[in-house]
């Protein structure tokens, strides 16, 4: 299995705090890595700095490397906004922007320049279907997005990202705001996009890293404590912290 | 014992409220009596729309002042609301919020600065310029536009940054994390996001650039006559109050009292439509 992420020695630092603390881990092609843990963990500000999404807050320092396809993204060379590009992201809330529901799929086209009606259109049907939105939204696409219940936006939010053809999805708590019919479906959905997509997700919900992930990785107040199959770790953890938190003792 | 000073208190409260409430209502009752009735008497189409304005023959059109008003004011939000929304944007967008908070204030002085402190700067630095480099007489319909422009921008900053800080933070991420560059997401989510806010502030500062009055006078030349260019001078409502209200008796006071109440009526729609547009805005929330 080839490594598309492979992060080194990571720390980051709010001011003075420490929020991430030498973590190392990989991430594989057309895996789906789970990073899991308690609140406050750092497991949210370890998947925004494979996007670069840190780099919004001031006064965030970080140490070490991220490397994608081997190039790493903390290089100053590094284009950031081609980085996100390549390293899309799905937020803990579907934040759809306040524009007609077309109009949010294209975004990512248009911001890169593209005007083209035909190939818009083209796009915006294809990351439509591929996040089954389609045969829903179809006769609604010049309709303000904001409209759709959430379940939809958040895959609305999942389609405009298609939209852009990234090679990693990082997924931020994406089924925190949903309920447990429109987490099934979007559950289901991630293991479709496996096919072609590496997807990093964060979530609360250990049943779901169970369910969907390949690969997991458990943290503690900054530190990668244990990171392996998710087969392995959830069954027979090395680690006792590890064993604390998944059997419930913890967290 | 506490009840009833509670119930004092209350009252005491109500009745200063109620003052407040009753100045407006006082000042407004006290121009439309005075002016309304002139208005109707001379005929409202030969009062807004008659290009006569000699007091001494008896004639009192209002339509270059209000021609004048218009154009200072245009004026005025052709040059503010560009660098005021401009300065919300970059104060909120591109700058360190430390260095908003300490710039933000410094741009809400800007309105305590007392009008006649403009005019007089006006006057001695803008009209020369003016005079020297763009001919005519320096006092002039641009100087007018020029110092508005710049009396209004507290108005337009803060009431803008206000509407773009209140733009969801997840607009933002969600626009960047799709490779956005900072200004595209301004420009294709957070200023369509924010532009009640921003409309509503440009709004209210035109209400603030038509009611002026000091700055105006010192700076406009105040001749009574429809401008043919931004250099000629001009007069506008406020300052045709103010410059004969101190020896107008009878009709002329009157018909004074009755460009007020026009001033009046244009102010009350602009704040009106302000606040309405403000209130939309919460609404789609």
């Amino acid at each position: 299995m080839d490594q598309k992420i492979e992060i080194k020695d990571l720390d980051l630092f709010y001011g003075s705090f420490q929020a991430l603390k030498a973590v190392s881990m990989p991430v594989y092609d057309r895996q789906i890595t789970a990073l899991i843990g308690p609140s406050g963990c750092g497991k949210s500000t370890l998947l925004r700095c494979l996007n670069r999404m840190n780099d919004l807050i001031s006064e965030v320092r970080i140490t070490g490397r991220a490397l994608l396809d081997g190039v790493n993204i903390y290089d100053r060379s590094t284009d950031v906004e081609g980085l996100r590009k390549r390293v899309g992201m799905v937020f803990q809330r579907p934040n759809p922007f306040p524009l007609p529901i077309y109009e949010n799929v294209v975004y990512g086209l248009r911001v890169a320049g593209e005007n083209d009606k035909k190939t818009l259109d083209q796009t915006a049907e294809k990351s439509l279907k591929a996040a089954w939105l389609w045969d829903q939204l179809k006769d609604k696409l010049h309709q303000p997005a904001i409209s759709l219940p959430l379940d939809q936006q958040q895959r609305l939010c999942l389609a405009r990202l298609l939209a852009v053809e990234p090679e990693v999805i990082l997924m931020d708590e994406p089924c925190s705001s949903l309920d447990p019919i429109a987490t099934a479906k979007v559950e289901e959905l991630m293991l479709e996009l496996k096919k072609d997509y590496t997807i990093v997700i964060v979530t609360h919900n250990m049943q779901q890293a169970a369910r969907v992930s390949d690969f997991s990785g458990y943290m503690l107040l900054g530190e990668m404590i244990e990171f392996g199959e998710t087969k392995t770790l959830f069954t027979n953890p090395s680690q006792k912290l590890t064993e604390d938190y998944i059997t419930g003792r913890f967290g | 014992m506490p009840v009833t000073s509670e119930k004092i208190m209350q009252r005491l409260l109500l009745a200063v409220a109620f003052s407040a409430l009753s100045a407006l209502l006082l000042i407004a009752v006290f121009i439309i009596s005075q002016g309304l009735p002139f208005i109707f008497r001379y005929g409202f189409r030969e009062f807004l729309f008659s290009s006569q304005w000699n007091p001494q023959a008896g004639k009192f059109g209002i339509f270059p002042m209000v021609v004048s008003t218009l154009w200072v004011t245009l004026g005025a939000m052709a040059i503010g609301a560009p660098l005021g929304v401009a300065g919300a944007v970059f104060l909120t967008e591109f700058v360190p919020r430390t260095v908003m908070r300490i710039i933000k204030p410094s741009i809400e002085l800007l309105a305590g600065i007392p009008s006649v402190v403009y005019g007089f700067i006006g006057v001695m630095v803008l009209a020369p310029l003016i005079r020297d480099h763009l001919g005519g007489p320096g006092l002039s319909l641009l100087a007018g536009s020029i110092i508005l422009g710049i009396m209004i921008l507290p108005t337009i900053i803060s009431i803008s940054i206000d509407s773009i800080m209140a733009v969801p933070k997840s607009y933002r991420e969600g626009s960047l994390a799709l490779g956005a560059t900072v200004w595209q997401t301004v420009r294709m989510v957070t200023l369509p996001a924010a532009r009640s806010g921003i409309a509503a502030s440009i709004i209210l500062a035109m209400g603030r650039a038509v009611g002026e009055t000091m700055a105006v006078i010192m700076v406009t030349g105040n001749s009574v006559k429809i401008p043919g260019s931004a250099l000629e001078p001009v007069r506008t409502l406020t300052a045709n109050i103010a410059l004969e209200m101190g020896y107008a008796t009878g009709m002329h006071r009157q018909a004074l009292f009755a460009t007020g109440v026009v001033l009046f009526v244009v102010i009350m729609i602009l704040n009106f439509s302000a606040s309405y547009v403000m209130r939309q805005r919460k609404a789609r929330r």
